[in-house]
């Protein structure tokens, strides 16, 4: 009995230093940034804030310095959030349709195209940057919203596929069979019965697209343009700009509004967004 | 069977998108390659020198640093997320009190961006007025946690950031895992006398070994593509002595305007993917087929 | 070769009792089955005995010594599970000498055990399998063996033939019960499969609710059972049931029913029958057969054919006292379905009389 009682602190002991381990950043930045620059030189990284304002957020919202521009990190909030729902609704949409084809339609060589797809889900991207810039500026797209969305929905569309492909081959082949049956046809079927029957998919793909094109940082630098400059893009620039002297409290306010959008996503979504981040490589 | 008539629709999607994608993916792919093997600086040049990338490429210091630093990165990365991520899968699976609340707080990070973490962290680990004074405030003034500035430390502290960001999945992924694993087993485990440690090290986690391989792909993934994690922790620096390959890449293409050589670069990071995952590609379509 | 005591045990979650107070003795050698419907508590008694959860209350010796907070693998006992629970990474070998690898045995002392275990169970062919490369009955087969392995002196079964389809199970059925002759080795088997029950056991065990219904041999479960459950359960054609109340008529017990009489002379009462009670009479279906019977025993039982049942061997026919279903197992050449009224007998000897009020035998 005793060994067993032992056995549950060692657990709880465990789990603690874990919580502690994980919140920390969490900690401090939502500390530093409710502190005054002279607390923060004098006090340490844990102390809890004397005097807690948010003058700092403002700050990082509307006035901060990012290069020569004073407006902070509101612009890059509106940025991402134009890139982010025209990419994710494109995305989510094509894949669906994309996914229900491959899966019901009895298309010849749908194995190798999975296949292939499979592959694109793991190709670094560094592969194929410089081949798309020279795409997208051909086309006219480069450095331009069209632009940016073009590159999310591309890159999204593989594991969406595959994420759609499984779950639609899933479903009892007599469902297809029965729709043909009653002389539905392709988009018919797709509209009135597939599409019906796939919320909870539909929540875990748009979830992981919600939160990987927000967190995205390498494409929109290069691809968005300077006026389309995603809010990651912006806080790095904040952050890690060389010159000036540093405001940490407004770095870390900045960087708590930047981890906000995903945040909020992933607490009101739990168990879809776990299904999202694993079920591409899980199931594929 | 179906007309081909009824099809259409169906081809024409497919068309439209798996193929195209594949296709663009493909072409550029290919580029790259063929670029690899040109004069090309800051714009195409289609004027073919054989392997001179390459050789250009091996002679160059930073590649050596960065792909040395992609198996030290990865290496540690990835044995450790792994280890860490089981033992907290296996400390939830023990029907613990608020088992959702830990949970959560383990899987948060994974939805922040590689950006937040890195400035996070490198708040914490900041030299004059982070975790280090802090400790020296306590009174231990010889203390030092220097990471982010000492050029032997730095892609260290890439790794407890990418380590806090990733355990969560290993976590998640590994403790499905367990939760499907017959209880019998247990009782038999039990029944036989097994101790619990043996139990998971000769018998659960044998069970888990495709879960742990699909942890194992999507860890070695987030090593080859690191980028943005470098960026924001530690810009590669001091110097170049946190460099990793998907930034150097970047660097390269992007600022050096040595396109030539980045597709070189960006030419051997793939060979390294490919060399990862094709096993794991192969065995997951091969499962796919059945 | 262990005898159990079980002694005033419980189990309770939380606030509800799974079972209270169970007390059960099982003799060496013998082969006990515990048996009742899902959810009866019986699974829960086999993992309180094997130690892998712990009673609220009571005791549990074997040979004579309280075994409770004792860990499972020293209380000198092994277990085969219904989903086999092989370690499936590992071959059959593999699964059948853990065990005794982590309690440190010498490695030619291990080699041996397997090999005589494996020749006893036919498994000699198989032991560099892995249990994904077995059949079903293989896969039990190689779980008895890792119990098998062990030297121990009580088996405890945990339904382990429910996963098998119909032949195979009864072919292990066989080669179980075969096993316990040989080896002796006391055993609790835990089914819901009353064949499985009146097959293989020495003595059934039957549970519902948490409360031992019966404890007897099996023919003695069948030919009396205690209690109206009892006698629903045991069968593969359930005990046929008629309402009726004691009437004493010159002296003599008899069954009222609607419409006729049944003499209970011939039934051993445990308390003297008090005219007027309320009773359910119970009868076999092989118990009853088309025709008068002579003198006056029993009179007047009119049943109207329903349906036939063939089952090869014999056939069931259904009828309708009354309003009462009443079923006959007859030789097939006897069978009719001629949907008419017939009159019907019962084997006096064989009958069960229960109280309707308690259900139990009287």
């Amino acid at each position: 009995m005793n060994s067993k009682i032992i056995g549950r602190i060692g657990i709880y002991a465990f789990l603690a230093v874990s919580t502690a381990f994980f919140l920390i950043p969490v900690y401090i930045m939502v500390t530093t940034s409710l502190k005054g620059m002279p607390e923060i030189r004098e006090g340490n990284i844990f102390a809890l804030p004397l005097d807690p304002n948010f003058s700092a957020w403002f700050k990082a919202w509307s006035s901060a310095c990012i290069g020569m521009a004073c407006d902070g990190i509101r612009g890059g909030f509106g940025n991402s959030l134009k890139i982010m729902v025209p990419s994710v609704i494109l995305s989510v949409a094509l894949s669906s349709l994309n996914g229900y084809a491959l899966a019901l339609w009895n298309v010849r060589r749908a194995e190798l195209m999975l296949g292939l797809l499979m592959a694109g889900a793991f190709i670094p991207y560094q592969v194929l940057l410089y081949p798309l810039v020279i795409m997208t500026r051909t086309l006219g797209i480069y450095g331009t919203l069209p632009g940016i969305i073009a590159i999310h929905v591309l890159f999204g569309l593989p594991v969406l596929t595959l994420i759609f492909r499984n779950f639609y081959a899933s479903l009892p082949t007599e469902i297809m069979k029965a729709a043909r049956v009653d002389g539905a046809g392709f988009m018919q079927i797709y509209w009135r019965i597939m599409l019906p029957m796939s919320p909870s998919i539909l929540v875990v793909a748009v979830i992981l697209q919600v939160t990987g094109i927000w967190n995205d940082y390498l494409l929109g630098l290069i691809f968005a343009g300077r006026d389309n400059l995603p809010m990651t893009a912006q806080l790095n620039n904040l952050v890690n700009s060389t010159f000036g002297e540093k405001e940490y409290n407004v770095n870390m306010a900045a960087t708590i509004l930047t981890a906000a959008t995903p945040l909020l996503v992933y607490l009101a979504s739990g168990r879809y967004f776990v299904r999202g981040i694993t079920s591409g490589a899980v199931k594929g | 069977m179906l007309s081909f008539r009824a099809k259409l629709p169906a081809l024409v999607t497919i068309t439209l998108t798996t193929v195209a994608a594949i296709g663009i993916m493909l072409v550029a792919i290919s580029w790259t390659g063929v670029i690899s093997f040109t004069k090309t600086q800051l714009i195409p040049r289609y004027e073919f020198v054989g392997f001179t990338q390459y050789v250009r490429l091996f002679d160059t210091e930073r590649f050596h640093v960065a792909f040395s630093n992609l198996f030290i990165y990865g290496g540690c990365f990835i044995s450790i997320t792994l280890a860490f991520g089981f033992l907290l899968a296996i400390m939830i699976d023990q029907r613990i009190r608020a088992e959702s609340l830990f949970r959560t707080i383990f899987l948060y990070p994974l939805s922040m961006s590689f950006i937040v973490t890195g400035l996070a962290w490198q708040w914490f680990m900041n030299p004059t007025l982070g975790l280090q004074k802090f400790v020296r405030d306590l009174g231990f003034a010889d203390f030092s946690f220097d990471w982010l500035i000492n050029p032997d430390k730095a892609i260290y502290a890439i790794v407890i950031a990418a380590v806090w960001q990733s355990s969560g999945l290993v976590m998640a992924i590994l403790l499905a895992g367990l939760r499907g694993i017959d209880r019998d087993i247990w009782k038999a485990t039990a029944i036989d006398g097994i101790p619990a440690w043996r139990t998971y090290l000769s018998i659960v986690l044998p069970m888990l070994r495709p879960m742990v391989m699909t942890c194992v792909v999507l860890l070695a993934m987030a090593v080859v593509k690191a980028y943005d994690l470098v960026v924001a922790l530690t810009r590669g620096g001091p110097g170049n002595a946190s460099d990793l390959p998907a930034k150097f890449v970047i660097d390269l293409t992007f600022e050096r305007a040595n396109i030539g050589m980045a597709s070189a670069a960006a030419v051997m990071l793939l060979m390294t993917t490919i060399a990862v995952v094709a096993p794991y590609v192969a065995y997951s379509f091969h499962k796919l087929r059945r | 070769m262990s005898e159990l005591n079980i002694v005033n045990l419980s189990k309770r979650f939380d606030n509800t009792a799974v079972f209270e107070n169970i007390n059960l003795s099982v003799r060496e050698k013998e082969f006990l089955v515990l048996l009742g419907p899902s959810g009866c508590g019986k699974s829960t008694l086999l993992n309180i005995i094997a130690g892998l959860e712990s009673p609220t209350s009571g005791r549990i010796e074997i040979d004579g010594k309280d075994v409770i907070g004792l860990e499972p693998k020293d209380r000198g006992l092994s277990m085969v599970f219904q989903s086999y629970a092989l370690y499936p990474t590992m071959t059959v070998r593999g699964n059948m000498s853990f065990g005794l690898q982590v309690a440190g045995l010498k490695r030619s002392e291990i080699e041996r055990k397997v090999e005589k275990a494996a020749t006893m169970l036919h498994l000699t062919e198989l032991l560099d399998r892995k249990p994904s490369q077995l059949s079903g009955g293989q896969r039990q087969r190689a779980a008895i063996g890792r119990a098998l392995v062990r030297d121990v002196s009580l088996f405890l079964f945990d339904e382990p033939l429910s996963n098998l389809d119909a032949k195979l199970r009864s072919q292990m059925r066989g080669e179980i019960r075969r096993l316990h002759d040989t080896l002796g080795v006391t055993s609790i088997y835990v089914t819901h499969d009353q064949v499985e029950a009146m097959t293989m056991a020495s003595s059934i065990v039957v549970l519902k609710g948490g409360v031992i219904q019966q404890h007897a041999e099996p023919q003695t479960l069948y030919d009396e059972p205690e209690n109206l459950f009892v006698a629903g359960f045991i069968g593969a054609s359930p005990m046929n049931i008629l309402k009726g109340r004691i009437a004493i008529e010159a002296g003599r017990p008899v069954a009222a029913c609607t419409g006729f009489q049944v003499d209970l002379s011939r039934y051993r009462f445990k308390a003297p029958p008090v005219a007027g009670q309320e009773i359910a009479l119970g009868v076999r279906p092989e118990n009853v057969c088309f025709g008068e019977a002579g003198g006056t025993s029993n009179t007047g039982v009119m049943a109207r054919i329903d349906y036939v049942e063939p089952l090869g061997a014999d056939t069931l026919v259904w009828t309708k006292v009354g309003d009462e279903a009443m079923s006959l197992r007859v030789d097939p050449r006897e069978a009719r379905l001629d949907r008419q009224t017939v009159p019907l007998h019962f084997d006096l000897d064989r009958l069960s009389v229960f109280s309707r009020e308690t259900e139990r035998r009287l």
